[in-house]
């Protein structure tokens, strides 16, 4: 019984959690907790992948827990062994990671118990096969990330961030439990299979599905509903803002899917891929310019989250759009692309965060400001940033490329749909994707150049020294991954297949595995291909070439000048480029529209010895218009209704004497 | 059901309705003391009638509950409370019995009104004891809205406690259990409140709601 040893191994965690409440008072024994982590995580992420690959039938499980009269359903099918092979390996990596970089941990009393814990509640969630289950590990997953969030209480940013979170957090939640009150019907058969038989108004159906893309898009990121993200996934330890970035948002992805496709199922109209994908379309490209902004390394990640969960969301927008017209070969493919995406996103927002967790054990800062020419004292930690970097701007032959291609390849079959309104908005969105593709390459080359080349501007920076051995074993097992996914993408879409096919109604994309050298091909009839191998090998050979021809031809003496230094022979760090400066065009492209960017300049009169200021001031479209006038009504709510709470004991009475006889009225004039 | 039986149900559970309504006038203490004790005894005769007819044995104990603690223990309990803080005197001023009366109609009559649908299934008696049950707590819940005094208040609660054990012994199927241990906070609930009137008292120097209101540190608007 496979399921039954996966519940035991997620209970395993737990315990664990437990342990790590006495074995973090001693110091020096996070290494016991997270290598225990790490052994049951492998085993987790093994059986996960054995299930994947045999494509073996659904098990199921009901254990005398939670609700008497319901029972605990738990489910493993091919879309939960997907995730959660994703969430285990990304579970493995990051306590592979936190074994060294656990011990710069400053309060591990405060992170150890919540960290398994964290583990388990995500793999419960992927496991519930019943609304109340599937909820009760929702919530615990929050509140154990709620936890790690607030490690580092001390810092009020942090607080602030806390506080978003677990508010967006419980709205989250109450949206999923609508839907699920509206999924159950009014025989509360709350359990999935039940669910899935259900038939539904198309009306309901809407709103259900309005309620889960509010309930899941609240903790993947989508905008507008992304404010929590970027405060709450930096302040977590580097490890589990991988973990929260990287996995967490997969696992909403995943209660999106299950929901929307399997659980809704047939029919569904239209409009919803239209929703969806719009939606899709403008968190990526926001995501990607709210990234641009940002000059904190972490939080600059967290945003390209936001715009990763934009892409995937673009893939299953795609796909209901198809599924809706019953064009089951076009869902197929964009099912994969995003299916792929979200197991792209996984390893290499994972192995950017780790990469930044390293970073910041070196020098303390996440400034990227305060850091540079990193490349020199952390060589290797340098390269499995860059490959990282490379993959998530979706460079060939790394992994993003592959699933991003594979996205347009979806929006490319968009003509064929019959409703004008998506024929327009396919295309539109396609542009956004590929604006954000684009953009997302500057904001790495921002990130990575300024953090890892150049010359040092903080004393920390220049001091710095390459992390551990487990770190950097962390890194390298993902940057592997990264690399093979992007030159291997037809086994990946092979071991998908389970998976897409379980959503689609039994189609899939062609068995890949046959085709001559490995080549991608996405439909039988179409003419684009891709193969990462071969243009692996192409840049392979032509960069060897490259380098034969100019050792042998150019001249072998060392010759060493000055640089070229605009007129400054006295170069100091502080003239190099920085994070502001390098994405100023692109402020003052997108920004000046976007975020309202202002520019000032403040020059001081001649004589007068004070330095120039420069000020950018920049103001949160989505903050402004969308959640300060709710946070300002509900403020003058409560202030309205404020001296209720001074009012004498006989009006409190009458209150509630006037209320039940209204109430009994409204009941005798009703019927 | 008899005739007669349903007739003596009927009789009492309108009875302590009818007494409830004697409680909204009552203007002195001592009477409204003892408008009380009657509106108990009321009580513990409709519970013990609908023990008889209903053969329910269990109901019997709580009839002598009502009849012991309600009737007899707590009336005494207050009017010695009431001697000792020196209040017996004190006259109430209650808005005008016209008033009181017209609105406690109003209440009756809704409380008819929003029962006898809903329970259209059950037998009579039931649902003549549920309307009868709900007009007796919009009562005391009036009487409590309508009150200054703190002793007042405590006579409301109670009468308003007396409806919901009417209401229960009405339906059937409450357990012993249930009734006993309501019986057991009522008068936990009489213990706590003596002991607040005194602690109130020595604060105030009073007893009269409208005079603590004045003490009330830190009210805003």
């Amino acid at each position: 019984m496979p399921l039954s040893l996966l519940l035991s191994l997620s209970m395993a965690l737990l315990v664990v959690g437990l342990h790590a409440i006495s074995a973090a008072r001693r110091t020096g024994r996070s290494q016991q907790t997270y290598g225990i982590s790490l052994v049951i995580c492998v085993i987790l992420l093994g059986m996960a992948l054995v299930h994947l690959l045999s494509a073996a039938a659904p098990a199921t499980l009901i254990l005398p827990l939670g609700l008497p009269w319901l029972g605990a359903h738990f489910r493993l099918d091919a879309l939960s062994a997907f995730f959660l092979m994703v969430v285990n390996l990304g579970g493995a990596v990051a306590s592979l990671f936190a074994l060294g970089y656990g011990q710069h941990e400053p309060a591990p009393g405060r992170v150890l118990p919540f960290y398994p814990a964290f583990l388990a509640g995500m793999n419960l969630v992927l496991l519930a096969d019943d609304a109340f289950t599937f909820l009760f590990a929702w919530e615990f997953m929050s509140l154990s990330s709620w936890a790690l969030v607030m490690a580092h209480h001390r810092e009020s940013a942090n607080t602030r961030a806390g506080y978003l979170y677990l508010v967006m957090a419980c709205f989250g939640t109450l949206a999923l439990l609508l839907a699920f009150g509206l999924l159950a019907g009014p025989q509360g058969g709350y359990d999935f299979a039940t669910i899935r038989t259900a038939e539904m108004t198309p009306g309901l159906a809407a709103l259900a599905l309005i309620l889960v893309l509010m309930g899941t898009g609240s903790k993947a990121g989508l905008v507008p509903l992304h404010v929590w993200l970027p405060l709450a996934h930096p302040a977590a330890p580097s490890h589990v803002s991988a973990l929260m970035s990287g996995v967490m948002t997969k696992v909403a992805v995943y209660g999106f899917i299950r929901i929307v496709f399997d659980l809704l199922g047939e029919p569904v109209a239209w409009w919803w891929g239209g929703l969806v994908l719009g939606l899709g379309g403008i968190t990526a490209v926001l995501g990607v310019l709210y990234a641009l902004m940002q000059h904190d390394l972490k939080r600059l990640l967290a945003y390209h989250t936001v715009e990763n969960i934009g892409i995937i969301f673009i893939g299953l927008g795609l796909a209901l759009a198809f599924q809706g017209n019953q064009m089951y070969a076009s869902a197929a493919l964009a099912l994969t692309a995003a299916l792929f995406h979200v197991l792209n996103h996984s390893l290499f927002k994972s192995l950017l965060f780790l990469g930044t967790g390293a970073v910041l054990a070196a020098t303390g800062e996440r400034d990227m400001e305060r850091l540079g020419g990193l490349i020199h004292p952390m060589p290797w930690t340098a390269l499995a940033f860059l490959i990282g970097a490379a993959a998530i701007s979706a460079l060939p032959p790394l992994n993003g490329f592959a699933s991003e291609w594979l996205t347009f390849q979806a929006i490319l079959l968009t003509p064929e749909l019959p409703q004008w309104l998506l024929k327009f908005l396919a295309p539109a969105v396609g542009a956004l994707l590929a604006l954000s593709a684009a953009l997302a390459a500057a904001c790495f080359v921002k990130a990575f150049g300024i953090t890892f080349l150049g010359r040092p501007r903080s004393p920390a920076a220049a001091q710095a020294c390459e992390t551990d051995r487990y770190s950097l074993t962390a890194l390298f097992t993902l940057a592997t991954l990264c690399l093979l996914a992007g030159i291997l993408p037809g086994l990946v879409v092979d071991g998908l297949s389970p998976a897409v096919s379980l959503l689609n109604g039994g189609a899939r994309l062609p068995v890949q595995q046959s085709q001559p050298w490995l080549t991608l091909v996405p439909v039988v009839d179409v003419k684009s291909t891709y193969n990462g191998l071969l243009v692996l090998l192409f840049m392979a050979l032509s960069g060897i070439l490259a380098a034969v021809l100019i050792h042998r031809f150019a001249s072998h003496g060392v010759r060493r000048s000055p640089a070229w230094d605009c007129g400054f022979p006295d170069v100091n760090p502080a003239a190099q480029y920085t994070a502001g400066s390098f994405a100023q065009p692109i402020r003052r492209v997108f920004g000046s529209v976007v975020f309202q960017a202002r520019e000032q300049v403040t020059m001081p009169p001649p004589g007068d010895g004070r330095a120039a200021r420069f000020e950018v001031k920049m103001r949160d479209p989505v903050w402004d218009y969308g959640y300060a006038p709710i946070t300002a009504a509900v403020i003058a709510i409560s202030n309205r209704f404020n001296h209720l709470q001074y009012l004498t004991i006989r009006r409190y009475l009458s209150l509630v004497f006037g209320a039940l006889v209204l109430l009994l009225l409204g009941m005798a004039l009703w019927r | 059901m008899h005739g007669l039986e349903f007739d003596i149900a009927h009789l009492l559970a309108g009875g302590m309705v009818v007494i409830s309504l004697l409680l909204l006038y009552q203007d002195r203490l001592y009477a409204l003391l003892k408008v009380f004790a009657l509106h108990s005894l009321t009580l513990a005769l409709a519970v013990g009638w609908q023990a008889h007819i209903q053969e329910a044995h269990h109901l019997y104990v709580t009839a002598g509950i009502a009849l012991v603690f309600k009737a007899i223990v707590i009336p005494i309990a207050l009017y010695r409370i009431v001697r000792q803080l020196g209040i017996h005197r004190t006259l109430e001023v209650v808005g005008g019995v016209g008033r009181d009366m017209l609105a406690g109609a109003a209440l009756v009559a809704l409380a008819i009104l929003v029962m006898l649908p809903v329970t259209a299934g059950t037998d009579a008696v039931a649902r003549e004891d549920l309307a009868f049950a709900l007009a007796v707590v919009l009562l005391g819940l009036l009487l409590m809205v309508n009150r200054h005094n703190a002793v007042s208040l405590v006579i409301g609660f109670m009468s308003l406690e007396n409806g919901l054990v009417l209401a229960a012994a009405g339906a059937r199927g409450m357990p012993l259990a249930v009734e006993i241990s309501v019986a057991f906070s009522v008068l936990i609930a009489l213990i706590v409140i003596g002991i607040f009137l005194f602690r109130i008292r020595e604060r105030f120097d009073s007893v009269d709601m409208q005079a603590m209101d004045a003490f009330r540190g830190g009210r805003r608007r």
